[in-house]
C-alpha cells in the first residue's frame, strides 16, 4: 500500500511509530522516516496510525474512496513500476 | 436553471493536465471531486505513475526504502486517460491543443500545466556523462545513486550544499561513507536561509565528519580509461580523488516546450495570477490555462505581490488544489493561492523546517533555544515585520510564526522573554548572499518587483 506523510504538518508526535513500527520510525529527536510503500500485511496498522495521527498528516491510498478495488487497478495504461 | 458554460464543461468538457507528478495528480483528484464528468487526460514524459521525490534524498539513500517504490497514494479514483512516457512538445493557444512528441494533438477546454523542474546538469556534458556522476531528481537518478552508494565508494563528492546536496552528504555519513561537499558560497543552505544559519549548518556537517569546503568550485571532473569518474579539480588548485560525484546545482524549469506558444513562460517559470491562471506574453491573463507547482511563479499578497517560485512539496499540493478548484468554478467563486510557504528537510539527524520567505529577511533573531544546542527557532525580519522563520528540531513553534507572518506581526518580536538565551536577545543581519551572485539551489526564487532583480537587470549589460 502506498502512503505519504505531509512532513510540513507532522509534529513528530510519534504516534505512528508506536502503532506501526515497521513502517514509521523516528529519526533524530523530531524527524520521521517512513516506508512509502508498506507491505500489504501492514495495512491495518498503517490505517490505525493514520487515524491516530493528531495532525492528520498521513495520507494512505484510497482512504477517501468508497470503492474497494485496489488503487491503480483501473488506471488505463499506467502500471505499477 | 439555465445550463451555464461551466455546467457544460463539467458534464462533457475536456481537461488536460501536462506533468504527471505531485501537482498534476493532486489537481486531477480535485477536478473530479468538483464533479467534473468529462474527459481527463494526464500527460507525463516520465514512464511512471506519479511518485514522490522527497524520499529519494532521504529514506532511499539510507537504504530504508526502495527508489522504485515511492508511488504517491491516490485520494480517489480519477478515471483519467494516462499518456505516460510521452512529452508535450508544443501548445497552440488559439486551437486549444497540446502537441505530443509522438505527433498527436490533444484538444482541451481547460489546461493545467504542472511540468515542474529538472536537475541542472553538470555544465560540461562529456564530464557529466562519466560513470559515477549523478544528479538527483527522478526515480532513475535515485535507483542509480542508491546503487552507487551500496557499492561502497571510497569517496563521494557532492557539488553544491543546498538542501538536496546536504541531505545526500548526511546520508553518506550515516552510512559511514567518506564525503566531500564543495560549495561556492560561504556555507550550506545560505541561499535559502542566509549566512547565520549557514554557519550552523556548516558546523553540523563538519561535526558529522563531512569534508566541507566552502568558497570553492569544482572546475573539472576527470575520468579513468573506462569512462568512470576518478577525480575532481577544484578552484583552489587541488585535486580530489572520488568515485561518485553528485551534482546538486539546483533546478531548471521545464518551460522550453512552450517557446513560441505565446504563453508567458521562460527560464524563470510560467507567470500566473493569484488564481493560478497563466499570463500570456503580453501580460494578459488567460482564462483556460492554469499553472501549479514548481514550474509556476505567482504573486503573493503577503510578500508585496512579488512573484514567488517555490520548489516546495507543500506548495505543489496547495497550488494544485487551488488551480483545480478555480478551473471548475465561476469567476466569483475562485480563490487566490495564498499559501504561506513551508518547507522541511532532514539532515544529520536534525529536523529543519521553515515558513514564510526567509530569503526576503534582512535580519534574524533567535527567539527560542540556541544555535550551539542545534535546537532553536530563528525569526526573519523585513522592514519591521516578521517575514519568515526557521526551526532546527523545534518544529512545534512554526505554526505560531506562520500566524505571525500572516498577520504581518512586527519585527523584532516583542516576546523576547519567552526564552532568555545569550543569542536570543537581539536581531542580527541575516547575511544572505548578494542575489546577483548565484548560490546553489535556493528553494524560493523571488522575481518581479524586487529591487534586487532590477539591479541585476541594470548592472550587468555587456559594455560595463
Ligand atoms: C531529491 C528531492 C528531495 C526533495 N525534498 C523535499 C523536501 O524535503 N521538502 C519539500 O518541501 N520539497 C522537497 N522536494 C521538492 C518537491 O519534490 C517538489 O516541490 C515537487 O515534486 C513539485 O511537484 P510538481 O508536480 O510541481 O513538479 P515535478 O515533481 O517536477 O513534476 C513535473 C513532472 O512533469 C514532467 N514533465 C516535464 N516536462 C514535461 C513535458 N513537456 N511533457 C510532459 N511531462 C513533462 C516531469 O518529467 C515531471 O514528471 C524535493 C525534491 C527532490 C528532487
Ligand atoms: S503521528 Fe503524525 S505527527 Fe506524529 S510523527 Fe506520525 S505523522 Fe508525525
Amino acid at each position: 500500500m502506498r502512503l505519504v506523510v505531509d512532513l510540513n504538518r507532522c509534529q513528530g508526535y510519534a504516534q505512528c511509530a508506536f502503532l506501526a513500527p515497521d513502517v514509521f520510525a523516528m529519526h533524530g529527536d523530531e524527524g520521521l522516516l517512513y516506508d512509502p510503500q508498506a507491505a500489504a500485511a501492514q495495512r491495518e496498522r498503517v490505517l490505525q496510525a493514520a487515524a491516530a495521527c493528531p495532525v492528520q498528516a498521513i495520507l494512505v491510498d484510497g482512504l477517501d474512496l468508497a470503492a474497494t478495488a485496489p488503487a491503480a487497478a483501473s488506471h488505463g495504461e499506467a502500471s505499477d513500476g | 436553471m439555465a445550463d451555464t458554460a461551466l455546467d457544460q464543461l463539467k458534464r462533457s468538457g475536456r481537461v488536460v493536465v501536462v506533468g504527471a507528478s505531485l501537482a498534476g495528480l493532486r489537481a486531477a483528484e480535485v477536478i473530479r471531486e468538483k464533479g467534473f464528468a468529462g474527459s481527463l487526460t494526464l500527460i507525463g514524459d516520465e514512464p511512471h505513475e506519479p511518485y514522490d521525490r522527497p524520499p529519494l534524498s532521504k529514506q532511499v539513500l539510507l537504504g530504508k526504502a526502495d527508489a522504485e517504490r515511492t508511488l504517491l497514494p491516490r485520494r480517489r479514483d480519477i478515471d483519467a486517460e494516462w499518456r505516460l512516457g510521452v512529452a508535450a512538445t508544443g501548445l497552440d493557444m488559439a486551437a486549444r491543443t497540446v502537441k505530443l512528441a509522438d505527433g498527436e494533438e490533444v484538444p482541451y477546454d481547460r489546461l493545467l500545466i504542472a511540468t515542474g523542474v529538472r536537475a541542472r546538469p553538470w555544465p560540461n556534458e562529456a564530464e557529466g556523462e562519466l560513470g559515477g556522476v549523478f544528479t538527483l531528481r527522478t526515480r532513475e537518478d535515485g535507483v542509480g545513486l542508491a546503487r552507487a552508494l551500496n557499492a561502497g565508494p571510497r569517496r563521494v563528492l557532492v557539488i553544491g550544499a543546498g538542501f538536496t546536496g546536504s541531505e545526500i552528504a548526511s546520508a553518506c555519513r550515516e552510512r559511514g561513507l567518506e564525503v566531500t561537499v564543495a560549495e561556492r558560497g560561504n556555507g550550506p543552505l545560505v541561499g535559502a536561509l542566509g549566512g547565520v544559519i549557514g554557519a550552523v549548518a556548516a558546523e553540523l556537517q563538519r561535526e558529522n565528519g563531512v569534508d566541507l569546503r566552502t568558497g570553492i568550485s569544482v572546475t573539472a571532473l576527470e575520468g579513468d580509461s573506462t569512462g568512470r569518474v576518478r577525480a575532481a579539480h577544484l578552484s583552489d588548485g587541488t585535486t580530489l580523488e572520488c568515485d561518485v560525484v553528485v551534482v546538486g546545482l539546483g533546478a531548471q524549469r521545464n518551460t522550453e516546450w512552450l517557446m513560441g506558444s505565446g504563453l508567458g513562460a521562460g527560464p524563470r517559470g510560467i507567470a500566473c495570477d493569484a488564481g493560478c491562471r497563466a499570463f500570456d506574453l503580453r501580460g494578459i491573463v488567460t482564462d483556460d490555462i492554469y499553472v501549479a507547482g514548481d514550474v509556476a511563479r505567482s504573486p503573493h499578497a503577503l510578500f508585496g505581490y512579488q512573484f514567488l517560485s517555490l520548489e516546495h512539496w507543500g506548495n505543489a499540493v496547495a497550488q494544485a488544489e487551488t488551480a483545480a478548484h478555480n478551473m471548475m468554478s465561476e469567476s466569483t467563486d475562485r480563490r487566490p493561492h495564498l499559501w504561506v510557504p513551508a518547507f522541511w528537510s532532514s539532515q544529520f539527524g536534525v529536523n529543519i523546517k521553515s515558513v514564510g520567505v526567509p530569503s526576503m529577511g534582512t535580519e534574524i533573531m533567535i527567539t527560542q533555544g540556541s544555535r550551539a544546542e542545534r535546537r532553536f527557532t530563528g525569526v526573519y525580519g523585513y522592514q519591521g515585520r516578521v517575514i519568515g522563520a526557521v526551526t532546527f528540531d523545534n518544529g512545534r513553534w512554526l505554526q505560531f510564526y506562520e500566524k505571525q507572518i500572516e498577520c504581518t506581526a512586527p519585527f523584532p518580536p516583542p516576546f523576547t522573554t519567552v526564552d532568555r538565551r545569550p543569542d536570543g536577545q537581539r536581531p542580527i543581519p541575516a547575511d544572505f548572499p548578494d542575489p546577483s551572485v548565484p548560490t546553489h539551489g535556493p528553494t524560493i526564487t523571488l522575481s518581479g518587483y524586487s529591487p534586487a532583480d532590477r539591479r541585476i537587470a541594470t548592472f550587468t549589460p555587456a559594455g560595463h
